[in-house]
């Protein structure tokens, strides 16, 4: 089945091309026939001259940054964006919500439907769409916001992934946390899962694991693509029977987000070397898969520092007391997760410890919350690897800081003259403020 | 790809002007070896094709600008100088008599006689561009036209393109200033930026001319330096004497614009100046510092900024363009525009140095915009421009108040404004009292953070 992708803003088109990049060199690189069959198919299409086309749509208000994506993806000579399949503007939405939702989005709402429409077209079988956005800027989270909205429309029936990246807590824009509050509130209606990276912890990852001296935007950018890519690559699911073309974001939407209250889903993933140390390193799936077990219940977002203090609390107890023990314990509880695993002797690997009932809610059983790809294809030169995606209390805080930090801002009213402007009123501010405590309530009870 | 405008308005105007565009050119030619008209120079320079034969002869392009001083010397200086295939004559708008220093000669008697007119030229320059985002007006606070009719220009711009940004360079006269009325013209023209201007660069006189003095004393200290004929070749024409102070306002509106320009992989686009940094209409007052501060001559035999250093320079006393120390003041926002090799890792490793020794407004500890271009201003591997936010920009509008209320208990030179058709005693009571209270306004968010920061109080969600 195919993913539509559709890249908003310059995070999203910067990002999305890593995305293309890392699956197109990992379908190449690929044993196994049927595994490279089933990523080309899922993100491209070959063209009658046998080129592969991603199955991808270039959403920008500027041209610089698609201009720049599209020659990046010509030059790799292994695959290109389709020649017609980017819509930009001159002009930027100017870092304003507002701007790109209430005035970009629907002035050229048509354009827009129509490029997704041709690629979904394309597709014998549509799993879904996946949207590729960051939440801080103005294109990216308010034309994102509205181009999900009319997706959500025109597919209602289809799943659609919206890929976020949250932006560095000290900001990269004054008013991100304006952008990001107004982002996620709508969002939370129209998507089916919203998958998060923070540009913090990717930066993290960059500086410490991967011992970056100089860390730029296309080391972030790729890090993501990585864990993405780790997650949309064909895999085997538990009743897929050797089978990899089954429905990813159908699989992906079924086992995390089982409650409409709860759609916010991290990732993680653990072998993440620099590649100068990669010969020194050797992995066995007991080892990855206890650190990755650990990281998740302390919540750690990577393979350093983790605290093995951390356990999870014994089954079934009162609810009020464990959201408060939470705090203390630093114990991150989780409502579902899915582990992928990736590379040799995959089939041996025994995840016991995820299936443990203390790290689920007392209402989602084990085998209903937990569950597990795996492919015996080795991903992104690790021997073996494993990505957690998971719908957990991790978002919590930086969810909280972002609702916090705009609503000190909004108390001053600072800025909402720009966002007044453009037809977005102080009570559509307090309406997201409002869904978005409810999502912060809704995790922090978690159990 | 956007382009903007300069409206310059008045002799300080189009003299700053004038070395905008000289070194807006030579940054471009620098970055543009074969000469081809490409993007980056589209943004204020328009093409003209050359095929149809012009009344003046060769010439491939054209600036973006709109031209208007009451008198004729430093336009005419301009049209004849080494600049002249750079503007036709449909852009200039002269008279020949000046406005005499007196801001209401400028703002209601020319304004209303070349209302039109100004309109007209800046519709067709407008109609050169097919996205325009931003009007850079440069004027002078002191004088007359500048500060008259320039603040008049503003109106009509807002009138006209309501929904174009307008940027605004203001020049503010020193305290010992020759204009014996230049306190009038400035609280007079402030009353009009307060209202119809998106973002104003305040620059003070003074400020570069102290810049200027320690420029010149370090430049003697042998070192290291940049190649002195890549940044001062003839192209200008031999240095007048405030070509000095003026490079240092172009090379504040090309870092400015360099963005928009150029390629960076940390874009800011104009519109996105005053969406993070006005977080109320009126206080659009951004404070600019600059590092390396570069003249045409005078630094270039001084060693080159290493990044941090860079950085420390823009938030010193010493590098900002109005006489004010940020440090000691509150930041509402800031902004921090690189250019040239400095990477991601700079800029945050800086803001995460420097932090603790800046006090933010409390609900904006956050306050950074950050943009990085790649390509460097000429001569230089990197620059970086500070625009600030900061409650400190009061101080010149406090002194100005108090020189404006010296002349104007006495009444002094007051019958020469009111002589003016349009003029009336009342505007100088509403100019002084919308200064009055923007200082106000600036000191009550001074007074706020001076009480200890803390959440307001959450939603609650019933559950």
């Amino acid at each position: 089945m195919s993913i539509v992708t559709v890249q908003l803003g310059q995070c999203g088109n910067q990002v999305g091309q890593e995305l293309f990049d890392v699956i197109c060199k990992d379908a190449r690189d690929g044993q196994k026939r049927g595994y490279s069959d089933a990523s080309t198919a899922r993100f491209f299409h070959e063209t009658t001259t046998g080129d592969l086309t991603s199955r991808a749509v270039l959403i920008d208000m500027e041209p610089k940054v698609i201009n720049h994506s599209m020659s990046k993806a010509a030059k790799s000579g292994r695959w290109r964006y389709g020649e017609k399949s980017h819509f930009s503007q001159k002009q930027g939405s100017g870092n304003n919500w507002a701007n790109g939702y209430c005035v970009h989005g629907p002035r050229h709402r048509e354009a827009m439907e129509d490029l997704v429409r041709r690629e979904v077209e394309r597709c014998d079988r549509l799993a879904g769409v996946v949207t590729m956005m960051s939440v801080a800027g103005g294109t990216g989270s308010g034309v994102g916001t509205y181009v999900t909205q009319c997706l959500r429309e025109v597919y209602p029936n289809s799943f659609i992934l919206n890929h976020l990246t949250w932006p560095y807590d000290s900001g990269e824009v004054i008013v991100q946390n304006y952008n990001s509050v107004l982002t996620l509130s709508h969002l939370y209606g129209l998507s089916d899962a919203i998958l998060v990276h923070e540009n913090d912890t990717v930066h993290r990852i960059c500086a410490q694991l991967l011992n970056i001296k100089h860390i730029s935007f296309g080391d972030v950018n790729r890090v993501i693509a990585h864990q993405l890519a780790s997650v949309l690559q064909p895999a085997l699911t538990t009743d897929s029977y050797g089978d990899y073309s089954r429905n990813p974001l159908g699989e992906l939407v079924s086992s995390l987000a089982c409650h409409p209250e709860y759609k916010l889903l991290s990732v993680c993933g653990i072998p993440q070397v620099a590649s100068s140390s990669m010969a020194y390193s050797v992995f066995s799936w007991p080892g990855l898969l206890k650190h990755l077990r650990q990281m998740l219940i302390s919540n750690t977002k990577m393979e350093e520092g983790i605290d093995w203090q951390v356990r999870a609390p014994p089954v079934h107890c009162g609810g009020a007391e464990w959201a408060h023990s939470f705090r203390t314990t630093g114990f991150n509880r989780s409502l579902a997760n899915l582990l992928i695993l990736r590379g040799k002797d995959v089939f041996s690997a025994e995840a016991d410890g995820f299936q443990d009932a203390a790290l689920y809610t007392s209402w989602l059983p084990p085998r209903e919350a937990f569950s597990m790809w795996k492919s015996p294809v080795s991903f992104n030169q690790y021997e073996k690897s494993a990505t957690l995606v998971s719908n957990s209390q991790t978002l919590l805080k930086p969810l909280d800081n972002m609702v916090r930090k705009a609503w000190n801002m909004f108390a001053s009213r600072a800025y909402i003259h720009q966002y007044t402007k453009f037809g977005i009123a102080e009570e559509d501010f307090l309406d997201s403020f409002t869904s978005l405590e409810q999502v912060i309530s809704s995790y922090t009870q978690l159990c | 790809m956007t382009q903007s405008i300069v409206v310059q308005v008045g002799q300080c105007g189009n003299q700053v002007g004038c070395r905008f565009w000289d070194l807006a050119l030579r940054e471009h030619a620098h970055v543009n070896k074969k000469g081809v008209y490409d993007e980056a120079l589209g943004s204020f320079f328009r093409n003209v094709d050359s095929r149809y034969c012009h009344p003046w002869g060769q010439r491939s392009t054209c600036t973006l600008a709109v031209l208007v001083d009451m008198e004729e010397g430093v336009v005419n200086q301009i049209v004849q100088g080494p600049l002249r295939d750079l503007f036709d004559t449909t852009q200039l708008l002269t008279d020949v008599s000046g406005s005499g220093n007196n801001w209401a000669v400028g703002h209601m008697t020319y304004g209303s006689a070349y209302r039109d007119q100004i309109v007209e030229k800046v519709r067709r320059a407008a109609e050169h561009c097919d996205c325009l985002q931003c009007f850079f007006l440069i004027h002078s606070m002191g004088g007359g036209t500048g500060s008259g009719l320039g603040t008049r220009v503003l109106g009509l711009l807002e009138e006209e393109f309501p929904e174009v940004c307008r940027i605004v360079t203001s020049v503010y006269p020193s305290d010992e200033d020759d204009v014996i009325t230049s306190p009038y013209n400035s609280v007079l023209a402030m009353r009009e930026l307060t209202e119809h201007a998106d973002c104003v660069l305040p620059v003070e006189n003074q400020s570069l001319v102290e810049i200027l003095t320690r420029v010149r004393l370090l430049s003697r200290a042998p070192g290291p330096g940049v190649k002195a004929d890549l940044i001062s070749s003839p192209g200008g024409g031999p240095e007048k004497p405030f070509d000095s102070m003026n490079n240092i306002i172009a090379n504040l509106l090309l870092n400015l614009t360099s963005s928009a320009r150029f390629e960076g992989c940390l874009n800011m686009d104009l519109n996105e100046i005053s969406m993070n940094l006005v977080p109320f209409p009126r206080l659009h007052y951004l404070v600019p510092s600059l590092a390396p501060l570069y003249s045409l001559q005078a630094d270039c035999s001084m060693a080159p900024r290493r990044p941090d250093q860079m950085f420390s320079d823009v938030f010193s006393k010493d590098h900002q363009l109005i006489r004010a120390d940020p440090r000691r003041s509150l930041y509402l926002a800031c902004a921090l525009l690189g250019r040239g090799d400095l990477l991601l890792s700079d800029l945050r490793r800086n803001i995460h140095r420097l932090r603790s020794s800046l006090s933010f407004v409390s609900w904006n500890p956050e306050g950074w915009k950050t943009s990085l271009c790649s390509v460097a201003p000429v001569g230089h591997t990197h620059s970086l421009l500070a625009l600030a936010n900061n409650t400190c920009v009061k101080g010149t509008f406090s002194a100005l108040r108090d020189r404006y209320a010296r002349l104007y208990r006495k009444k002094a030179h007051l019958h020469h404004y009111l002589q003016e058709e349009g003029m009336e005693l009342s505007l100088f009571s509403q100019a002084s009292e919308s200064l009055s209270s923007l200082i106000e306004e600036y000191d009550l968010l001074d007074r706020a953070s001076s009480s200890c920061p803390h959440d307001a109080p959450r939603l609650q969600i019933a559950t």
